[in-house]
């Protein structure tokens, strides 16, 4: 087997008496997809959550990289190459699409504290650089994003995260509220990640759209992983089994 | 190329008619209110625009020009700050109580030791105080202007506490420290150079075609700051930052700016803003007293609104603002020139307020839908 890109041993989360994830083992490698899929409630966001430190894990370890991490929020998540597309957009409506793609990570003419000079020409170039290669279509960068349809705003935070992808992708629910062709737009981005060899963690209940993407499909269920099976050893009927809990019980092994 | 662009989904998408900057509209509209008082005044027999009595040298009435410009001056200067405040999603009360505290503090530094030959009858401090170089009150007055805005904002990025109770207990204490200051009497009799600042001429005396300068300092300043701030905010980081936490504070926050340190930044620009606003008005009027500034804050707030600055922030620009403030000033004006009473005045400014946010929610929502 290749290198282990991402590697969770017995990631818990307690909110108060809630225990929304319990004892998570979960491993990645190199250049895989993975689609997590579960029941609402199951704990796939708050698995996510935890990896991206949106929250801070009640126990359990992170192996990102070769290394265990304990990254104080998403920024240093970030940093250290996991690139999130969240459940809720993390736009900023007034700004344009290139503001966006590089919020947080603006490029500079010249450096003056807060005062920096946006290079904003080059900013521009990249931004139609990366929505070409990502095959997003984008009438006018130009526009606030406010103007844009919410495919066109997924597909800004999409394109975003793969522009910058360098180790690890999530995508939470990339396409729950898109139309038949932004849809198939999104998954046309994340099998161009799948060519250039970025693993990606995939949440979706969209069964199609994961045995059309991902090379494993991991179920959680009631906060817990009731089970890890590859694409080809596995169908629709027996992933809904795990789903709905007909199948896996209590004590299934985990992942 | 005017050919309608297919958006995602087959929808129709045309570029073109998107990319109208607001401020047209706000530019369209001053146009508008200057025509109106114009035909108004024609009515009465006279001229809002142009000078009927001796219109030798100036087609435009000048000395209505003048007077315009610098009413706006002094209040556009804190609208500037005021605007960028908006802009973050925040808002800011405090200006009009900061100006009067400021020019309190400024006033008593500026103080010359000797009037008509007489000691100076509202010296506040002894000789040491007196006949100091101008730099001095200046620099005491910004110092006055960033400690208000440090109060602001690190009360608003620390205990987020919402904003509009922040800056109203700073602007009901700046008061109280403004009439404290010198138990409620007006301080004077500044230096000979203090009251160059204001009533100098720097600019005095150029003339661009049709429009001859005002060449008032305070005007000076106002157009100076607003292009200094119309390239910070739309050239720079800092800029940037600005919108994208009005825009969406979470993702701001998300992508790694440090919003709390920016906010601090930002209110503490607008009380630096507010304290040269001081040192120009107590320079002006070659006095200060504890009620300067007065209401100072909801003209700066209303030049901004008008100028479609949205409140709910991420939306506007320094520039919308300076349109703002000639609009606001247009009216008062006209007002003046069509001889309406001081007292409509104020209630038709109020509702003219109103109309501004109004219109804004009714632009936001029209866009919302689509």
């Amino acid at each position: 087997m290749s290198k282990i890109i991402l590697e969770t041993r017995g990631l818990t989360k307690h909110y108060g008496g809630v225990h929304a994830l319990e004892d998570a083992n979960f491993i990645l490698h190199e250049g895989e997809h993975v689609a997590v899929v579960g029941d609402n409630g199951a704990g796939k966001s708050t698995f996510v959550r935890q990896v991206t430190a949106v929250e801070q894990r009640t126990s359990g370890e992170i192996i990102f990289d070769g290394q265990p991490v304990h990254f104080a929020g998403p920024l240093e998540a970030r940093q250290a190459g996991i690139e999130t597309v969240f459940q809720t957009l993390a736009l900023a409506d007034d700004l344009d699409v290139p503001s966006n793609l590089f919020l947080g990570r603006e490029l500079f003419k010249f450096r003056l504290g807060p005062f920096s000079w946006l290079d904003r020409k080059t900013m521009r170039d990249r931004t139609l650089e990366a929505l070409k290669t990502t095959a997003v279509k984008i009438p006018n960068v130009d526009n606030p994003i406010r103007n844009m349809s919410g495919g066109q705003r997924q597909c800004v935070s999409i394109a975003r995260t793969a522009a910058f992808a360098s180790k690890l992708v999530i995508m939470d629910e990339p396409t729950a509220a898109l139309g038949v062709q932004e849809t198939a737009q999104v998954e046309n981005i994340i099998r161009g990640l799948k060519d250039r060899g970025i693993p990606m963690i995939l949440i979706s209940h969209n069964l199609r759209q994961v045995f059309d993407l991902v090379d494993r499909i991991v179920v959680f269920r009631r906060g817990r992983i009731v089970a890890s099976l590859r694409k080809d050893e596995t169908d629709g009927n027996d992933i809904v089994s795990y789903i709905t809990g007909v199948k896996g019980g209590s004590d299934a092994a985990y992942a | 190329m005017a050919e309608a662009t297919h958006g995602l989904g087959g929808l129709k998408y045309d570029p073109a008619k998107r990319s109208r900057a607001p401020e047209w509209n706000v530019f369209g509209a001053l146009v508008l209110i200057i025509l109106i008082f114009e035909i108004l005044n024609r009515m009465q027999g006279g001229s809002f625009l142009f000078n009927m009595r001796d219109n030798v040298d100036a087609i435009f009435n000048q000395q209505r020009l003048d007077i315009m410009i610098l009413q706006v001056a002094i209040i556009g200067i804190i609208a500037l700050g005021v605007t960028q405040v908006i802009i973050i999603g925040g808002i800011d009360l405090s200006s009009g109580s900061v100006v009067g505290a400021t020019a309190m503090v400024v006033m008593s530094f500026a103080q010359t030791a000797m009037v008509n030959g007489n000691p100076n009858p509202k010296a506040i401090f002894g000789d040491w105080a007196m006949d100091l170089p101008v730099i001095v009150p200046i620099a005491i007055g910004l110092a006055c202007g960033l400690f208000a805005g440090l109060i602001n904002g690190l009360l608003i990025a620390y205990t987020r506490i919402p904003p509009f109770i922040a800056t109203l207990g700073v602007m009901v204490s700046a008061r109280g420290a403004a009439r404290w200051w010198s138990n409620g009497q007006p301080v004077s009799f500044p230096t000979a150079e203090y009251g160059q600042l204001a009533n100098g001429d720097l600019l005095g005396g150029m003339t661009f075609g049709l429009l001859h300068w005002p060449g008032q300092n305070p005007a000076v300043v106002f157009v100076l700051l607003a292009i200094l701030f119309h390239v910070i905010m739309t050239y720079t980081l800092y800029g940037k930052r600005c919108y994208a936490i009005g825009s969406n504070e979470a993702a701001a926050r998300m992508s790694g700016i440090n919003v709390d340190r920016h906010k601090v930044l930002v209110y503490v620009i607008a009380g630096l803003l507010s304290a040269v606003a001081a040192v120009l008005l107590t320079s002006k009027n070659l006095t200060a007293q504890a009620g300067m500034g007065v209401m100072y804050e909801l003209d700066a707030i209303a030049m901004a609104v008008i100028g479609g600055v949205s409140l709910a922030g991420g939306r506007g620009s320094i520039l919308g603002t300076v349109l703002g403030a000639a609009i606001f000033s247009v009216i008062i004006s006209g007002f003046t020139s069509i001889k309406l009473d001081a007292y409509y005045q104020e209630m038709v400014k109020g509702a003219i307020i109103v109309g501004a946010v109004v219109l804004d929610q009714w632009r936001q929502r029209k866009r919302s839908r689509g």
